[in-house]
């Protein structure tokens, strides 16, 4: 896969994944994100930011967003543009109220802080842009990634 | 669908004649490897052993619960007096743990000879 020739991406394309909800089916869509981006260029490192953000952002929507009811599915769409690549998780939830504190590595050593709670931190660290909508009705929230190709990396 | 993790405890003696535990991971670090983290870190003598080394040579993936897992060792460790170093962790969860601050309680190494040779 290392040595495959990037394709330039002319026109959006996109490519969908369905999960169950189900700890560690997170893994397909890290595969498959991973495969997409490589496709496109992006350099392995930020393959990597990729496939932890979106690892993260599959496990709260199977956690959080569908309390890990197998009936209901995470769906994955990535969507490839000539010099970034989006992806949309979805869930059944409501999406989130609020954004949680930035974690604080002290006061979780201390006991003042749950060890927990790192995903969304993760998922803001590692990708251009990350945002929470909130489904109407309650239902169909997503959060959507977007990573950009860095145009030096060629 | 996620790699059963596997840890073992080793136990050998620094450069400098320290005594040191070694906790050896293998497999993929998640929400459920609680007792291969906390469980294998638990039967580590926390009289005899002051220094602990973890072992993430053989970890493809670590994701926030995984993380969560060895903040939990380092509070344990820290209440302990027992110091904690890492090595072998990719060039991407290196990143990543020095971003949560992991770091700031851990030192991190490339290998295990490096982390040893620090001690």
């Amino acid at each position: 896969m290392s040595e495959t020739k990037s394709t330039p991406v002319t026109k959006s394309t996109t490519v969908e994944v369905r999960l169950p909800s189900r700890l560690g089916y997170e893994k397909v869509a890290m595969s498959t994100a991973s495969a997409v981006a490589k496709l496109m260029g992006f350099r392995e490192d930020r393959v990597e930011d990729l496939k932890t953000a979106v690892a993260e952002a599959c496990i709260n929507a199977m956690e959080h967003g569908n309390r890990l009811n197998e009936g209901l599915c995470v769906g994955v769409v990535l969507s490839a543009g000539p010099d970034r690549l989006e992806v949309k998780v979805i869930d059944d939830g409501r999406g989130i109220r609020k954004q949680p504190a930035t974690p604080d590595i002290d006061r979780k050593m201390h006991g003042e802080e749950n060890p927990r709670g790192l995903g969304m931190f993760l998922i803001q660290a590692l990708v251009d842009e990350a945002e929470w909508v909130p489904g109407s009705e309650g239902k169909s929230s997503y959060v959507r990634l977007v990573i950009r190709l860095d145009k030096e990396q060629d | 669908m996620q790699a059963e993790t596997k840890s073992r405890v080793e136990q050998l003696t620094s450069p400098a004649g320290h005594d040191v535990a070694v906790l050896r991971f293998e497999g993929d670090i998640a929400s459920t490897s609680k007792d291969a983290v906390l469980g294998a870190y638990q039967s580590i003598p926390k009289q005899s052993i002051k220094i602990v080394l973890l072992d993430f040579s053989k970890v493809d993936y670590i994701n926030s619960s995984g993380i969560a897992l060895v903040i939990q060792l380092l509070i344990e460790a820290s209440n302990a007096g027992q110091k904690v170093f890492a090595f072998g962790l990719s060039p991407h969860f290196t990143k990543v743990f020095t971003m949560v601050g992991i770091t700031k309680y851990a030192g991190l190494f490339p290998s295990q000879a490096e982390a040893l040779a620090a001690l």
